[in-house]
């Protein structure tokens, strides 16, 4: 019978927080970035434009279909010798943030595309310009469409951050390595950095919910919407 | 004196591809008009009412609107006003359509004053002041906090007309605007485009109401197959038809 060492927990556990403030600040600012990415490549993407659709559209496909791990290698490790050093942590950011954009892009052209184009008309035939259309009529409903997605691949992505463990960022997963190395208590330390990724992903996971219902309407939030229909 | 002409429009045509929808329109409305686009569909009245605000670009002709060129022919090349005179003639001229195309996220209160505010940029409190009295007159002032998915058809097309009004428009185009209605709340939207006819509004009607048609309308054109194939008031119109296409709409479409 395998014996704990619960005593390993306090002494551990604050390098396995200061693993995991890594991994937060790595996958907030890659979000911060993907999100911001993944709009401009949509809406260049719908702008009708060939020399935008064109390149924008290989980028989206390139980025899905290579494996994140061998996006985040390439970057860190081919890069440099095109002149380009990066250090490990913004290496991630930058392997995180363009495989983010490229799934986000899909997900706001989604959205985008599910409004109403007669709303488009209305906005026109009242004068408003193309980027009033899409600052006050498109984008406010389209992104609360798509924020449940967005969350869900927040959640994945605070997850798939551990990927940058192998380019040797000190984030959770690291810290988690680097005291089983100078332990051998892999059970617990591995359980641990289990339970804080599970709690990173839960808080995360209420939060999105917390946000969506805050940007719906009151009468159409679940519950009140028997009494709107009755 | 007859009043100026607030919409001239001649040679007007429109093709997708192949298909010539619009075959050269010629087509005057005087302030205080009430005219009426007919016919039957696919006969080129839809379009040509969104050629007007260039929801749909015609591809050569003339428009003329409140004394501003839209549109002429020059040097045999067809050429179009910059995109900000068209947004200015748009704001003077909105449209009402079948749809509604309510903004969905937003009250009635705010998609009527959508367009003051943001693209005529007058201050907020006038226009929210105006805004309520034409919601009062289209019937809907309680349900100034309702969103779009809260209100009935008839409501929402009712909201969609004052969204028109609080423009301050010359003239306003209306797109079938209760072919999509449930009957029952037909007749609340025709109250609402009578009053404004009576307030002495400016208005260009494509619809399928022969009867309201009939009783409203100063000048009602019978748009076919891309032409203006007659044009009259209601009694000529209906009362001594001179085209057999004419004669024989208005059998079909008073058949039922």
């Amino acid at each position: 019978m395998y014996e704990f060492f619960f005593v390993l927990i306090p002494e551990y556990f604050p390098y396995l927080l200061q693993g995991a403030a890594i991994t937060l600040e790595l996958s907030l600012i890659s979000m911060t970035l993907g999100i911001f990415l993944g709009l401009v490549v949509a809406l260049g993407r719908l702008s009708g434009k060939w020399w935008l659709e064109f390149p924008l559209r290989a980028y989206v496909e390139v980025w899905r279909d290579v494996p994140l791990i061998v996006q985040l290698l390439v970057i860190y490790f081919t890069l440099p010798q095109i002149g380009i050093v990066l250090p490990g942590f913004w290496a991630g950011v930058l392997g995180l943030s363009l495989n983010m954009g490229a799934y986000l892009s899909e997900v706001f052209r989604a959205a985008i595309q599910s409004i109403d184009v007669g709303q488009r008309e209305a906005g026109l035939s009242i004068g408003m310009s193309r980027p009033m259309i899409y600052s006050r009529v498109i984008l406010p409903q389209a992104l609360r469409i798509a924020i449940p997605t967005v969350g869900g691949y927040f959640i994945s992505l605070l997850k798939d951050s551990s990927l940058v463990s192998f380019i040797a960022v000190n984030e959770l997963l690291r810290h988690g390595s680097i005291l089983i190395n100078n332990t051998f208590r892999s059970m617990e330390i591995y359980l641990m950095v289990a339970m804080i990724y599970f709690a990173m992903s839960f808080v995360a996971s209420r939060g999105v919910i917390w946000i969506e219902r805050a940007l719906t309407p009151k009468h159409q939030r679940a519950g009140n919407l028997a009494k709107a229909n009755a | 004196m007859t009043p100026e002409p607030i919409l001239q429009i001649s040679g007007l045509s429109k093709s997708y591809g192949a298909l010539n929808v619009l075959r050269g329109i010629d087509l005057t409305v005087r302030q205080g008009d009430v005219t009426f686009l007919i016919g039957p569909s696919g006969g080129g009245k839809s379009t040509l009412l969104r050629c007007i605000n260039f929801l749909a670009r015609p591809n050569s002709g003339e428009i003329r609107f409140d004394g501003q060129q839209l549109c002429h022919q020059a040097a045999g090349k067809f050429q179009v006003a910059p995109e900000k005179v068209l947004r200015k003639a748009r704001t003077e001229m909105p449209m009402v359509f079948q749809h509604f195309n309510l903004f969905s996220h937003r009250t009635a209160l705010e998609n009527v004053i959508e367009g003051p505010v943001h693209v005529q940029r007058r201050p907020a409190r006038e226009v929210i002041e105006e805004a309520m009295e034409t919601l009062a007159m289209v019937g809907l002032a309680e349900k100034r906090d309702h969103y779009p998915d809260q209100l009935s058809g008839g409501q929402k097309q009712r909201v969609a007309i004052a969204r028109a009004l609080a423009m301050k428009p010359k003239l306003i185009l209306f797109d079938e605007p209760t072919s999509a209605l449930d009957p029952e709340l037909v007749s609340g939207v025709l109250d609402t485009i009578r009053s404004l006819a009576e307030r002495g509004m400016t208005l260009i009607v494509v619809s399928h109401e022969m009867n309201f048609a009939r009783k409203l309308a100063n000048t009602i054109h019978f748009v076919c197959e891309g032409i203006v194939m007659e044009s009259g008031a209601p009694e000529e119109i209906f009362g001594r038809p001179k085209s057999e296409r004419l004669t024989n709409f208005i059998r079909t479409v008073s058949s039922h």
